[in-house]
């Protein structure tokens, strides 16, 4: 891949830390937004080791690990507004976090205690859909709604679906994507290429590099260095600008899936380590590590700070975890509809009376 | 007799129908290197290559489509869902395509193919990987719908699910994939029939898949009390072996049929009704139905309070003596 080949990730940090620069995207950041995503980063990751083992302790049902793929959800966290809205996915856990989703929230779905229990509204992240590739329509739909609430010729709050390489190979992703094109949405699909899907490799759903495919829909389409935070801070700035500005816009994060694909899953026996080898030499978070410590903009004091910040983290995030209380069943009945209707509401009390009286039951909830 | 897990007699029945007919092709996600991820498929790409164990695009209705085209072209295509709430994304094709193909075609054009569903909960997973959907495609003309409830069934179910010509849904009791249990030598029973796993005098349990385990505990829970029960596994959805359930009925006068599956519109309703219509006043009792609640599948760590349980079940037969 030369210097002006397309399918070269546009990059802005090299994996050793250097600075470079690209003709059409620039990092806007200050030098605080550079270490608030070096900090996302960390703690992203944090998250990410300690629900591995949470999983592995039992206090978990499952974990979808995200190791690798902090790069663009810190910089997507760094250009995303209070208006804008994200539809994403299992693996970016990371950016949820960073956009304020709870850890009790995010460890409720995975432990079997709770569904989506976090506020949408207020974090601007819609529940994760398990459906692979089934919100890029709503995503869609949310911004045609946008567009209609739009007054006069002012930039509009931008909507932002991802998804993975896996994922785009659905139906819906495909009609979401001439949807968007068709009705001119102010949308942007973050393609999010992590290389596999379980154990299917990225061939196996294109033969074209996946940010290709936009143009065939009638959509610019663009490929950035996921791992690379001030990379995917340019380019999805741009794309959300572009978005505000209403017009619709693919973006494909190339990266890699460094860890399982969850917890229950053994890649030994669909890969080998000799990519992943590679892939760990791009490490999103050892990049701009390196990058501020050359440039001074942290020390060895400011990362011991960090750590003994991460080790906090996760203390509480064991302690959330533990002290997470189950969803009792009588819930599922009450926010199921406004109007149950009279034999659902007798189905209720048949199932509380059971539960109340039943031989074994009466679970810890 | 050889003792497999469900799971292994599941594989050794794609091992053989693959060997004995090149036309039998394996399709779905993950069912190549991996063996799918509950290794239903494991070791069929070493054995039979990648042009007949076809790791697919993620994309269900592609998955079911392209089936399709594959059977109109003389294949014999067993596709595996991986979760059972990943079969509705296939929705359309199932219901209007497979199902419809034959008599779209005046009887001319039947498709052999099977969709092969691990379904069920109580395996503590997240929302949509523990459903039993099975009632959705009982609606639908023209599809066979099966489920195996043991290790002898599900490797003959799919054995016969292969050989027939018209389309086959089988419903496999994921939590039940790694029960062992012994293997015959051939089928002893063609694919549509019920099987009575405990013959019984008292009251009658019908079941299927998960269910199955649970009224046999049932029963054996009853037995000490005094009770004789007896359990039938349903094995055919669609259509209902209604001769078995009937003549089970007549001698026992009470039938409680439990599934998974919500109570509404499951395949309990339907059982009840054709009870009502074909042995009106010849029952003691009202056919009962224990089943999960009307209501999403909930969070893993309560999905014990919706599950159906032998507790449940018993519950449901003291209801009918009380009648
Ligand atoms: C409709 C549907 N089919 C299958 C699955 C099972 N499944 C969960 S994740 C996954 C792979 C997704 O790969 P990709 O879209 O690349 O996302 P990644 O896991 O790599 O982040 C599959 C097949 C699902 N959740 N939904
Ligand atoms: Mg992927």
């Amino acid at each position: 891949m030369g210097a002006d080949d397309p399918t070269r990730p546009v990059q802005l940090l090299t994996p050793d830390g250097r600075r470079v620069e690209d003709p059409r995207f620039a990092w806007r950041g200050g030098d605080t937004e550079l270490v608030t995503m070096l900090r996302r980063m960390m703690l992203g990751r944090r998250l990410d080791t300690e629900g591995a083992a949470l999983q592995r302790h039992g206090e978990l049902g499952l974990w979808p690990p995200l190791r690798g793929q902090e790069g663009y959800q810190a910089g997507i966290a760094a250009v995303i507004e209070p208006a804008d809205m994200v539809f994403a996915t299992y693996r970016e856990q990371a950016l949820a976090l960073a956009m304020g989703v709870g850890v009790a929230d995010l460890l409720a779905l995975w432990r079997g205690a709770g569904m989506s229990r976090w506020d949408s509204e207020a974090t601007r992240v819609a529940p994760f859909s398990i459906i692979i590739g089934s919100h890029p329509l709503h995503a869609v739909g949310y911004a045609m709604g946008v567009d209609l609430e739009r007054f006069g010729d002012g930039p509009v709050p931008a909507t932002l679906a991802l998804y993975g390489d896996g994922a785009s190979s659905q139906g819906d992703v495909n009609e979401a994507l001439v949807f968007a094109a068709a009705q001119d949405a102010p949308v942007v699909f973050c393609c999010v290429n992590n290389q596999w899907a379980i154990s299917e490799p990225v061939t196996s759903q294109s033969r074209v590099p996946l940010y290709q495919r936009a143009h065939g829909f009638g959509i610019p389409g663009i490929r950035v260095d996921g791992n690379d935070p001030l990379a995917g801070a340019a380019v999805i700035g741009w794309a959300l600008d572009r978005a505000r500005a209403g017009h619709p816009v693919l973006v494909e994060a190339y990266t890699y899936r460094m860890g399982a694909h969850t917890t229950s899953d053994d890649p030994g026996r669909y890969r080998g380590d000799e990519t992943s080898a590679d892939w760990a030499a791009k490490d999103p978070i050892e990049r701009l590590r390196r990058h501020l410590l050359d440039t001074g903009l942290v020390d060895d004091a400011w990362l011991r700070a960090m750590d003994a910040e991460l080790d906090d983290f996760g203390a509480d995030v064991r302690r959330t975890c533990r002290e997470l209380d189950d969803t009792p069943i009588e819930r599922a009945f009450d926010e199921l509809i406004g109007e149950p209707g009279d034999y659902l509401r007798a189905e209720r009390a048949d199932c509380l009376d059971w539960l109340s009286t039943a031989p074994d039951e009466g679970d810890a909830a | 007799m050889t003792e497999l897990t469900l799971a292994k007699a599941l594989n050794t029945a794609l091992h053989a129908a693959m060997a004995e007919d090149s036309r039998v092709l394996v399709m779905g996600e993950d069912v190549g290197r991996l063996g799918g991820v509950f290794r239903i498929t494991e070791g069929l790409y070493d054995a039979f290559g990648p042009r007949r164990v076809r790791d697919m695009p993620l994309a269900e209705s592609g998955i079911v489509g392209t089936a399709v085209g594959l059977a109109l072209r003389g294949f014999r295509p067993v596709v595996e869902i991986q979760f059972d709430g990943f079969v509705f994304p296939a929705f359309d094709q199932i219901v209007n395509q497979v199902a419809g193909y034959r008599a779209r075609t005046h009887g001319r054009t039947s498709l052999p193919m099977v969709i092969r569903v691990p379904f069920g909960g109580d395996i503590g997973a997240v929302e949509h990987h523990s459903e039993s959907p099975e009632a959705y495609f009982m609606h639908t003309p023209g599809l066979h719908v099966l489920s195996c409830g043991s290790p002898h069934d599900a490797h003959w179910l799919l054995r016969q699910a292969i050989e027939c010509p018209d389309p086959v849904i089988l419903f496999e009791p994921k939590a039940r994939y790694y029960v062992k249990g012994e293997v015959g030598p051939a089928p002893d029973l063609p694919m549509t029939a019920a099987r009575t796993v405990r013959p019984g005098r008292d009251a009658t349990l019908l079941a299927y898949g998960p269910t199955v385990r649970t009224c046999l505990d049932a029963a054996e829970a009853a037995a000490r009390e005094g009770r004789d029960l007896e359990v039938i596994d349903l094995r055919a959805l669609a259509p209902l072996d209604m001769a078995v359930i009937r003549a089970s009925a007549a001698r026992t006068r009470r039938v409680v049929v439990v599934h998974e599956a919500r109570r509404t519109l499951g395949p309990g309703a339907e059982i009840a009704a054709r009870l009502d219509e074909e042995m009106w006043g010849s029952l003691d009792a009202p056919v009962l139905r224990v089943a999960a609640w009307d209501v999403r599948y909930p969070p893993a760590r309560v999905e014990h309070d919706y599950l159906p349980d032998a507790e449940r079940v018993l519950d449901a037969v003291d209801r009918s003596f009380a009648y």
